[in-house]
């Protein structure tokens, strides 16, 4: 199988706290992986170590056989094919959503600017805002932002997506706008690891589902295997738990 | 002419009538000159304040991004230029580099010591215009493939120079006033032709006074307006003057 994301042992501390204790897995290519897990058990530190947002205190990632982590790898080049989606959008304020899905296209793609306005107008058409251009965030909604996000990841034509909880900061009616822009994206072939809280998407679009708890991968299968039959009594408690709370919408 | 203005309780102050009409004759015949003046003024107004913005954002930069050694050099810059009084860092650059033998031009070491000066209040209000910006921007701007430095161009220093706005126009009040006190190391400019004017005829001194404060009181008025202008061109949705809908909670 074609690898495309590998990560070796993970592990990561803020102060006396160990978040990560030596996390491992493998991405294909094409795949879709879901992170589930209580919170504060590491997943967005886990992700944010993938493309060095936070660097780890050990272990190693490759991304296509590149390793990230070697010293002499050039980050920002890495980081252009690394696509982050983040929990509360974080849109360039000041920029129109053309603007912020160009920006990477000119500054580090080098794209002309006819060239960069093309990609991004089709990127923007693909999460159904072709009509949004021109607005900047303050004038869209939450979903809106969230997906002018992924246009944003989604022009750098990345190897791999990251989502961090793309779906939490959303008023629940918004949601779905968000997640039916992921299901396509995932049938599409693109590559993704995501982080969420969304059941119903975890069950219905991940090639496999990791579930962490204190740092460490606790277990990983099908959703057909963890959902049916968890070999980790905790992974059970947490999907009956997490299941009620959030139902299996999207 | 000058007979009168040496001695103050001169016999023409009981021609009260006759003389505020020579008087405003006077102040009015120098007011090509007044303003002549004010222009040099004005010159060393947009050298120091180009010179304090520019070294202002750099210190600011470093404060906030430098970390270890460039922070504590732009730490020290700050104190010291915000520490010592205007006038005393005028004579310093003047008389002081003629010590070390570069002998600068009264306006060129008025520019780089008011200017300086400036630099460590503008880089205050920079600093605080930087780290208002959500940690958020910075992240996504990485996160997309930019280098810190584009990071920067691109993304914070637009938002910030925003934001600043405001405070700036403080900064910006502040320092056209300063100006003045340049004459101490011999700029000519609108303050020492209001002595020219007081030595020459004493009892048109207030007078004199009172137009410089006129100048100032336009020049500052002008300038407020041209920045309100600024503002509003470059106000973005989400960087308004005034907050939209929050602003009603305060209508009643």
């Amino acid at each position: 199988m074609n690898i495309i994301l590998k990560v070796e042992d993970l592990h990561k501390r803020y102060g006396r706290e160990e978040v990560l204790k030596g996390v491992s897995f493998e991405v294909q290519k094409g795949e879709t992986k879901v992170i589930i897990g209580p919170s504060g058990t590491g997943k967005s530190t886990m992700l944010r170590c993938i493309n060095q947002l936070t660097p780890p205190d050990k272990g190693r990632i490759w991304l296509d056989g590149v390793e990230v982590t070697h010293p002499k790898t050039n980050i920002n080049t890495v980081r252009a094919q690394i696509g982050f989606v983040f929990q509360d959008f974080n849109l360039f304020t000041h920029l129109t959503a053309l603007d912020n899905v160009r920006l990477g296209l000119l500054k580090v793609k080098k794209l002309v600017k006819e060239r960069a306005t093309e990609v991004a107008v089709e990127e923007l058409r693909r999460v159904g805002l072709a009509d949004k251009t021109e607005a900047y965030p303050a004038e869209l909604s939450g979903g809106q932002q969230q997906r002018v996000s992924i246009a944003r990841a989604l022009a750098m034509d990345p190897k791999v997506i990251l989502f961090d909880e793309p779906t939490s900061a959303l008023d629940p009616e918004l949601i779905g706008e968000v997640l039916t822009v992921m299901i396509d994206l995932a049938k599409s072939g693109m590559t993704m690891v995501v982080v969420s809280h969304e059941m119903g998407f975890a069950r219905s679009v991940a090639d496999e589902i990791i579930f962490m708890e204190h740092g460490v991968i606790v277990e990983q299968g099908s959703p057909q295997q963890l959902f049916s039959h968890p070999q980790h009594p905790r992974t059970g408690e947490f999907l009956h738990k997490i299941t009620e709370l959030y139902g299996e919408t999207g | 002419m000058r007979e009168r203005g040496a001695a103050c309780p001169s016999p023409s102050w009981s021609k009260e009538g006759e003389l505020k009409i020579e008087g405003l004759i006077t102040v009015g015949r120098s007011l090509p000159d007044l303003l002549g003046a004010t222009l040099i003024n004005i010159e060393l107004f947009l050298a120091l304040i180009l010179l304090g913005f520019l070294v202002g954002i750099i210190i600011a930069l470093l404060q906030v991004y430098g970390g270890g050694f460039w922070s504590a050099l732009a730490s020290a810059w700050e104190w010291f230029f915000r520490g010592v009084p205007a006038l005393v860092l005028l004579v310093l650059f003047f008389y002081g580099s003629s010590e070390f033998g570069l002998s600068l031009a009264p306006f060129t070491a008025a520019a780089l010591a008011l200017g300086f000066r400036s630099s460590g209040y503008q880089s205050q209000i920079f600093r605080g215009a930087i780290q208002s910006i959500p940690p958020g921007q910075m992240m996504a701007a990485r996160s997309v493939g930019l280098s810190r430095l584009q990071a920067i161009a691109n993304i914070i220093l637009p938002q910030a120079l925003r934001l600043a706005i405001p405070a700036w126009s403080n900064e910006f009040s502040s320092v056209i006033k300063d100006t003045t006190l340049a004459y101490a190391v011999g700029v000519n400019g609108v303050l020492r032709h209001a002595r020219y004017i007081m030595v020459r005829h004493y009892e048109l001194a207030m007078l004199a006074y009172i137009t410089v404060a006129l100048v100032f009181l336009l020049l500052t008025y002008g300038g407020n307006w041209l920045l309100g202008l600024v503002e509003r061109r470059l106000a973005l949705p989400g960087f308004q003057m005034k907050g939209g809908r929050g602003q009603e909670a305060l209508s009643r």
